[in-house]
């Protein structure tokens, strides 16, 4: 078989990307069920507590190391570890199309 | 299936795909949660009026004439009472969804109610001014069928002139439009070869997800499967190129796949679970726990014109008669799987073995397995038969014809 195609567009996300939710993705309050969902293409995503404070803070503006600064402050806990946990969250999504920089 | 969110452990990701066979990728525990009271997912067939003629379509071979269609009205009842229920998304296809003229009245009902609402569609006569109004009234996303990559194949499967290029260009006009494109696959014997091009295209045209949906053997299907199945190592061979294909792609294109259950030894999570996750619509109005089951005759439809969609799911026989597991014979009754597969397809059991209580037979364990995939191997081994074409005249004729019941082992 032949048509090896490269991967041109994968976001690495970093401290310095700008992360933030492609219009075709609803973060939205579902009340019936009393949690979060993230509606995508074929897809629901149930984010917790961490993913949804983390995804309502991508607007595209603030960088990673903004979004992780403003979450230690709220949650007092150390920054370093919370940026880590942003980076994989972001990474991961972004590898599913759900994050662009 | 596709590997999901689940390594970061603050989402957990499933689908919730028109696919009977896609089921449920993500955690067990938080669908049930999710589905405890509503569906997330339903699919309304809103006519089985199509321009293709596609010979695996997934539509039953008895197929429903217009003038027995829901009216604009009664489809945007059912929107609304979707959204107050709790599903999240809509599945609008048919048929061919834009055959019906109030599509747009439908899609707006939708929107309304909040529901995340996908396009399902074959595209050929689909203008681009009429898209520009469905996104305006809120649509989110566009799957687009594609029957071939190469013309000369995509005419033959369809029987429509010229539709791989107008395809491609409502693709594009959806991509322009800065909305979320599905490119939807189906595979046989006929275009397996060409997986590699339906990727490459998908990445081209700027999709954001490619379902490779092998087809899958009921109604037109299973009337079709000589000429439709593909052997055993063309279907391994395709499988391991998308396989590595998805890791290359990573971020740029998300690639689901339905596999031929034929050729796998565990059945796979019909709809994930009977009425668990999801409902279907005819464009009557019957409601179903899945798109196949009209083929099981022991079970009678509510119908939305009569009762409520939430009524239906909560209430109606037709969801409780195979819900949860205590309608499992064995050997599903006693098996370790028998929560994440739930016995496999109460159609296809239906469909072989006559008793929709049987285990599935794609299932290894089921005494129709060995049988079963024999005859396909060996058609698969055989040159292709000529298709039976999906339209009311041929549905007519086979609705005439009896076959034969296969014989399960010792």
């Amino acid at each position: 078989m032949t048509g090896a195609t490269t991967s041109p567009g994968r976001l690495i996300v970093g401290r310095e990307t700008r992360p933030k939710l492609p219009p075709y993705l609803k973060l939205r309050h579902d009340a019936g069920r009393g949690r979060w969902v993230l509606l995508a293409p074929e897809r629901v995503l149930t984010p917790d507590q961490t993913a949804v404070a983390v995804l309502q803070l991508c607007d595209g503006e603030k960088t990673v190391e903004e979004i992780a600064a403003t979450l230690a402050e709220e949650y007092s806990a150390p920054v370093d570890v919370i940026t880590t946990d942003v980076l994989d969250l972001l990474q991961g999504l972004a590898d599913k199309g759900y994050i662009k920089g | 299936m596709t590997e999901e969110l689940k390594g970061n452990g603050h989402i957990e990701s499933f689908t919730v795909d028109d696919e009977p066979t896609e089921g449920v990728v993500g955690s067990e525990e938080a669908t049930a949660e999710l589905c405890a009271l509503a569906p997330v997912g339903l699919l309304a067939e809103l006519t089985h009026r199509c321009p293709l003629q596609c010979p695996y379509c997934s539509n039953p071979v008895a197929l429903e004439g217009a003038k027995n269609e829901l009216t604009t009205e009664e489809w945007c009842s059912v929107m609304r009472q979707a959204g107050e229920m709790g599903i999240l998304q809509i599945h609008l296809s048919g048929g061919e969804p834009c055959a019906r003229k109030d599509l747009e009245d439908i899609v707006k009902a939708a929107s309304d109610a909040g529901l995340y609402s996908n396009l399902i569609t074959a595209a050929v006569t689909l203008s681009r001014d009429r898209l520009e109004t469905l996104q305006k009234l809120g649509l989110d996303h566009v799957q687009i069928s594609f029957q071939d990559v190469d013309p000369v194949g995509a005419e033959k499967i369809g029987a429509y002139p010229g539709a791989l290029q107008k395809k491609l260009d409502v693709a594009r006009w959806v991509t322009e439009m800065g909305m979320p494109l599905t490119i939807n696959a189906p595979i046989h014997r006929h275009n397996i070869h060409n997986v590699p091009r339906y990727i490459d295209m998908s990445v081209e045209l700027g999709a954001q997800r490619l379902e490779v949906a092998h087809a899958q053997y009921y109604g037109w299907a299973f009337l079709n499967r000589a000429a439709l199945i593909p052997t055993y190592e063309e279907t391994l061979a395709s499988i391991e190129y998308v396989e590595a294909a998805r890791e290359r792609l990573k971020g740029v294109l998300t690639i689901d796949m339905v596999v031929p259950d034929y050729y796998a030894k565990r059945p796979k999570p019909c709809m994930g679970g009977w009425a668990k996750g999801f409902m279907n619509i005819t464009p009557a109005g019957k409601a179903l726990p899945c798109h196949a089951a009209e083929s099981i005759p022991e079970l009678a439809f509510d119908n939305v014109r009569d009762r409520k969609l939430l009524d239906i799911w909560m209430n109606s026989d037709a969801f409780n008669a195979f819900r949860g597991t205590d309608w499992m014979k064995e050997p599903c009754r006693s098996c370790a799987f028998k929560e994440i597969d739930f016995g496999g397809c109460r159609c296809q059991a239906m469909a072989i073995t006559r008793d929709p209580r049987n285990t599935d037979p794609a299932c290894a364990l089921s005494p129709y397995h060995s049988e079963m995939v024999k005859i396909a191997k060996a058609e698969a081994a055989k040159p292709a038969t000529e298709f039976v074409y999906r339209n009311p005249r041929n549905a007519a004729e086979v609705l005439k014809t009896k076959d034969e019941p296969l014989v399960p082992a010792e």
